[in-house]
């Protein structure tokens, strides 16, 4: 009875195809991922060093260290998520377990999906209108994290709305049966269980953030300056905008530099990942249904 | 207050026509949309009986028991028209409707244990409403687990997470959660639907020992438990309550619409 036919071939062979070119398609993503890598390391490996990561750039920024530009990203990417994460982790909040399905909600929601689709040079020129200008915060921290911050609420907005409705519904039911108010239930069963998921989002805007270049450019990130900024409202160097006048606007920079100042960058990223995701496991390893 | 006697039989006994009346019902319509869920219904339901609901699916039942604690407020396609009186308050008026949901406690027919240790599960409730000494949290904990009959099972892993419980373990957890509200009326929707028969006999000894403290409303489609736990029961059928009566009397055929006998006979639904 278990003899096998013609089709159970055919449709193994299929199977066994399909399976194949699955594997081959990520593996295929895999390959940019380390050539990047690779070719950012062997390139600029060699000017890594504990001096190149603390100090100051020199001889017309050919040589010398990032110092000015790590601390500068730090500072904008921080200001950014102060921002953005209370605000996008309120709206989202709002939408997905305050709003009814009204003509209200959707065109917020249309509004949202919009921004996302902004390009950033138009979200620079917006932070040069509205935060530089008009506000009168000048070029600086401020006004370049703002506008970083509102590039990427949507981001926040969607990872952390995804992450609220995954919870079960029966979850606020049970707590709303008991007596409890929305916000009980919010604080109490939503969002102990929704954290991971709305770390994934922060996460996605942190690598967004600090390598955006186009947003800051205009609003708050400067090509050179001796100084560290020492409130929001100074002007700052950053690690993207640093990758670009070193690679592009000054001459005679020794070929390893920027692949050094990228080394740095992309293992920065990296580094912030790590963590949030080694976090996110252990909130995760705390939550199962 | 008139207390409920179990008889020698075990049979639940008869509530006094007298006993005060909890729950009061009148011409109740519940409406989704334009389609009726169920139509005018009218009965009451005294203190400290077992009062049983059966019917097949889709006979309103279930939105009936939302409209008591008003959680058809969450359904903003649910209509409901009628009053419905608790203690003698006309609830549709009720501003605050969430000391009325703390005094109904739910099951729901699937288990719901909440993602977070057995404890809390059941501390959720006196935490809601301000509870903070730990000493007191510890006496309900073990109060309502142990009136769950869970307690002896759980008692030694009280930290583990109550959503990874078996299902009939998560089912009593759900009850535990429902008697740490200390309810006045405690509503079961169809509890056994997800639990193996063992633990729904000794669910159903729980419920019998509760009665004397609480109302108990019982939705079930299992026509034999609502024989053997109410006193009195309502038969739903589309959205109509065709008889209420004496549980017994709907059981040894004194019926008034032949519907009802055909049901609990087993001759549809």
């Amino acid at each position: 009875m278990f003899e096998t036919s013609e089709l159970n071939v055919h449709n193994q062979r299929v199977q066994r195809l399909y399976r194949t070119l699955f594997l081959m398609m990520t593996l295929l993503l895999i390959i940019p991922v380390l050539l990047i890598l690779g070719t950012l390391i062997v390139k600029g490996g060699s000017v890594i060093s504990i001096d190149f990561l603390f100090t100051s750039p020199t001889d017309g920024m050919t040589a010398g260290g990032l110092f000015p530009a790590l601390f500068g990203t730090v500072w904008l990417v921080a200001v950014a998520l102060l921002i953005s994460v209370p605000l996008g982790i309120a709206a989202a909040i709002y939408l997905s377990e305050y709003a009814g399905e009204n003509w209200f909600t959707r065109i917020i929601n249309l509004a949202i999906i919009n921004l996302a689709g902004v390009p950033s040079i138009v979200h620079a020129l917006f932070g040069v209108g509205a935060f530089v200008l008009f506000f009168k915060f000048g070029t600086s921290i401020l006004a370049a994290s703002l506008t970083l911050a509102i590039m990427t609420l949507p981001v926040v907005i969607v990872a952390t709305r995804e992450s609220l409705t995954a919870v079960p519904h029966a979850f606020r039911e049970a707590c709303w049966n008991m007596g409890a108010t929305r916000w009980q239930t919010i604080r109490r069963v939503v969002l102990p269980n929704a954290v991971s998921g709305i770390l994934t989002g922060v996460i996605l805007e942190v690598s967004r953030t600090s390598g955006e270049t186009a947003p800051i450019m205009f609003t708050g990130a400067v090509f050179f300056t001796p100084f560290l900024p020492q409130s929001v409202f100074d002007q700052t160097m950053a690690m993207s905008l640093h990758l670009f006048v070193v690679s592009t606007q000054v001459p005679g920079v020794p070929e390893d530099l920027p692949y050094g100042v990228a080394l740095v960058l992309i293992a920065m990223v990296l580094i912030m990942n790590s963590v949030s995701i080694a976090f996110r496991m252990y909130l995760r390893g705390k939550k199962k249904w | 207050m008139v207390a409920a006697v179990q008889n020698a039989a075990g049979a639940p006994a008869g509530v006094a026509d007298d006993a005060p009346v909890k729950l009061e019902v009148r011409d109740l319509t519940i409406r989704y949309g334009n389609d009726a869920a169920l139509s005018n219904v009218s009965l009451s339901i005294r203190e400290h009986e077992i009062f049983g609901i059966i019917g097949p699916a889709n006979a309103g039942k279930t939105s009936f028991l939302k409209t008591l604690n008003r959680m058809d407020m969450f359904n903003s396609n649910m209509r409901v028209n009628g009053d419905i009186l608790f203690n003698g308050l006309d609830i549709r008026r009720l501003k605050n409707v969430y000391a009325l949901r703390s005094r109904i406690g739910v099951v729901f027919p699937l288990p719901v244990g909440l993602p977070m240790t057995i404890y809390d599960n059941v501390a959720l409730s006196p935490r809601l409403s301000g509870m903070k000494n730990k000493a007191d949290l510890d006496i309900i904990v073990e109060r309502c687990l142990t009136r769950a009959a869970l307690w002896d099972e759980v008692k030694d892993r009280l930290t583990s997470l109550g959503s990874l419980l078996s299902g009939g373990q998560q089912q009593r957890l759900t009850i535990a959660r429902a008697l740490s509200q200390e309810p006045e009326v405690l509503m079961l929707d169809e509890f056994s639907i997800a639990v193996d028969p063992v633990t729904t006999m000794r669910i159903e000894d729980v419920l019998k020992e509760l009665k004397q403290e609480m109302t108990i409303i019982l939705v079930t489609n299992l026509v034999q438990q609502a024989r053997r736990l109410a006193s009195r029961t309502a038969f739903f059928l589309n959205g109509e309550c065709v008889e209420i009566g004496e549980t017994e009397d709907l059981f040894t055929g004194e019926v008034k619409d032949p519907r009802t006998r055909d049901y609990i006979e087993g001759r549809f639904g």
